[in-house]
């Protein structure tokens, strides 16, 4: 079991109406990998991503998280969305609770935790993030950079095993790309697993083991970054490259 | 080298005309001459009609409390007239002896008005009370467990009024809210029943579905089956104020973006915990405006039962003007009706703005 893959992702297929969004996505995640998605908008990253915790559902192949088959009939769902972490692009924090109140929602009604254990976890990840002193504040008090710094300290609540990012900068003035980046990065350097769908190709080069390129529904190219960014074997890829890098 | 030492300009007076009173009037009266054209006609309007009316109801008004010493040749008012019928317009026909009951039972209730409005309690606590304290109350009211029963046909005036409308309020709201939540449901039926029941509703004039509840349910239910006319009313007035208050709360749901739903689902939260925790306070919050319009409607629209022989507030006014004792005094006793309702709804409406502001993120 303990080689066995984190998400396994077979022969996946997905449809909106008769738009054929995901076609035949073959994927295994590893504990510890970081894999960036990263390709055209509309070519089916973020619906990848969102089918993995099923707040998508598929219609053909199958997904396995940490041993776990996301099925129509599955009774537990609730269990797998508490393994795997989700940030957003619009970071969706909730605008009528504090941003400590933010992050013991869930721990206070799902683990039944005790509000004074849960909130000094969440000041300990809010410390992690560095935005411990903004702990009472509302979040439309906060700039873009530190509402997402939240956000995923909100995902990190659960001790989730995977985290997946949906293009957590692509919202952020330019200036607070870096402070999101750095949070991502270390939780990279802690040994997290996660996929992440973004732009940022330094980041990207930095701290992907692996880099998974998509356009219409299909995963074109899958490889490590120094040959992805070196040597990309298609002509999508490179075109894509060209203009996403000058 | 020289550095030149920086020092900030005192802080001058703004100039005569952008101040004070004169400045006030100037923006907000005679900003512009269509703007003074309009100051000036009100000012004409109340010129006009303001000294008669105080003129009326104040100065020249007689204000003695007992009948004895009205003297019939002043030109005003005569609020004599109220304060004798007045405990006819609180509690209708209530017998006399057993006041202290309804008495009592508005003073806990304004208690808990004003511990409402000023937060005097917790949240919880308060909402536990208005859930919970109206049963002591009716049994304080209508007797039963060792105190003498007084027939519900005898209830009446403001007491039944505010009555009405606390308990249609308090039940229409979790009924309305369940409603707007079914409409949204994903199962079907539920769906379709909560579509039905709002849409059938709200087809219905108020009076007709009084007037179902009040004559034309006991034709159709068993002989034994006896559910008395106040109840029945009652449950009228919930049932229709429940269906607008659906529309109300379902257009505040609409306005929550998806990512809410998405991000708690996200973290685990079970869907029933989702829509508690994350989208029902954020949609009532947008809809505290109309949710109160809506309370407050329904406390008028209480003036319906009338109708169906129910003697309200409005209802013992009506009664009142007509005591061939007291005749002639019917626009006393449509200024205190009006001022009454006035003071009651305007009160609704700044309690709404109060929470509004207090909700502020």
């Amino acid at each position: 079991m303990a080689d066995s893959p984190m998400i396994k992702i077979k022969d996946l297929n997905k449809w909106y109406a008769n738009f054929h969004v995901l076609k035949n996505i073959n994927l295994s995640v590893q504990k510890g990998e970081i894999i960036v998605i990263c390709g055209p908008s509309g070519s089916g990253k973020s619906t990848l991503i969102r089918c993995i915790n099923r707040i998508e559902t598929h219609q053909k192949g199958s997904i396995h998280v940490m041993g776990t088959e996301l099925t129509p009939k599955i009774k537990n769902i609730s269990a797998v969305r508490r393994d795997v972490g989700m940030v957003f692009q619009n970071f969706d924090l909730f605008p009528h609770m504090t941003v400590l109140e933010n992050l013991v929602l869930a721990p206070c009604w799902l683990l039944k935790l005790p509000r004074k254990q849960a909130e000094k976890k969440a000041m300990t990840l809010l410390e992690r993030v560095q935005i411990q002193s903004q702990a009472h504040k509302m979040p439309g008090q906060l700039s873009g950079g530190q509402q997402q710094r939240v956000a995923i300290a909100r995902a990190l609540c659960m001790d989730p095993k995977i985290m997946l990012f949906d293009e957590p900068t692509s919202a952020l003035d330019p200036e607070m790309v870096k402070e999101v980046l750095d949070v991502i990065k270390q939780l990279a350097r802690d040994g997290m697993t996660m996929i992440c769908v973004t732009h940022e190709m330094g980041f990207a080069r930095q701290v992907a083991n692996r880099i998974i390129f998509m356009d219409g529904g299909e995963i074109v190219e899958e490889n490590a970054p120094s040959e992805f960014f070196t040597h990309p074997q298609w002509d999508r890829t490179q075109k894509f490259l060209s203009q996403i890098l000058d | 080298m020289d550095i030149k030492i920086f020092t900030p300009a005192p802080d001058l007076p703004p100039p005569f005309e952008s101040a004070g009173v004169i400045g006030w009037l100037k923006d907000n009266l005679f900003s512009s001459k269509t703007n003074g054209l309009f100051t000036l006609i009100a000012i004409a309007f109340l010129w006009k009609t303001l000294p008669p009316m105080i003129s009326w109801a104040v100065i020249d008004a007689t204000w003695s409390l007992t009948p004895g010493n009205v003297s019939t040749d002043k030109t005003g008012a005569c609020w004599t007239f109220i304060f004798v019928k007045f405990r006819v317009l609180m509690l209708g026909l209530y017998p006399e002896n057993l006041i202290w009951r309804p008495v009592l039972a508005f003073l806990v209730f304004g208690t808990l008005c004003l511990a409402t409005v000023f937060r005097l309690l917790k949240t919880r606590i308060l909402i536990l009370a208005w859930l919970f304290l109206p049963l002591p109350v009716f049994f304080l009211i209508n007797g039963g467990m060792g105190l003498p029963l007084v027939e519900q046909s005898l209830w009446g005036g403001l007491m039944l009024s505010t009555g009405l409308a606390v308990v249609g309020i308090i039940w229409s709201i979790p009924i309305g809210i369940l409603l707007a939540l079914g409409r949204r449901s994903s199962l079907p039926v539920v769906k379709a029943m909560s579509i039905a029941t709002i849409e059938c509703i709200r087809g219905v004039p108020l009076i007709t579905i009084l007037f179902m509840a009040s004559v034309m349910l006991p034709i159709f239910l068993p002989q034994d089956m006896n559910i008395n006319n106040l109840l029945r009313v009652q449950i009228g007035i919930i049932l229709f104020s429940s269906a607008y208050i659906a529309e109300v709360v379902r257009g505040g749901l609409q306005a929550i973006h998806p990512g809410q739903t998405e991000a708690a689902d996200s973290l685990g939260l079970k869907s029933w915990l989702v829509t508690w925790l994350v989208v029902l306070p954020q949609a009532l919050r947008h809809v505290i405006p109309s949710l109160i319009g809506r309370c407050v409607a329904l406390f008028k629209d209480t003036s319906l039962v009338i109708i169906v022989g129910l003697l309200d507030f409005l209802g013992m006014i009506k009664a009142s003007v007509q005591d061939p004792e007291w005749l002639g005094y019917d626009a006393e006793a449509y200024v205190f009706c009006a001022l009454v309702y006035w003071v009651i709804c305007f009160s609704m409406s700044q309690y709404g703005k109060s929470i509004e502001r207090r909700n502020q993120w």
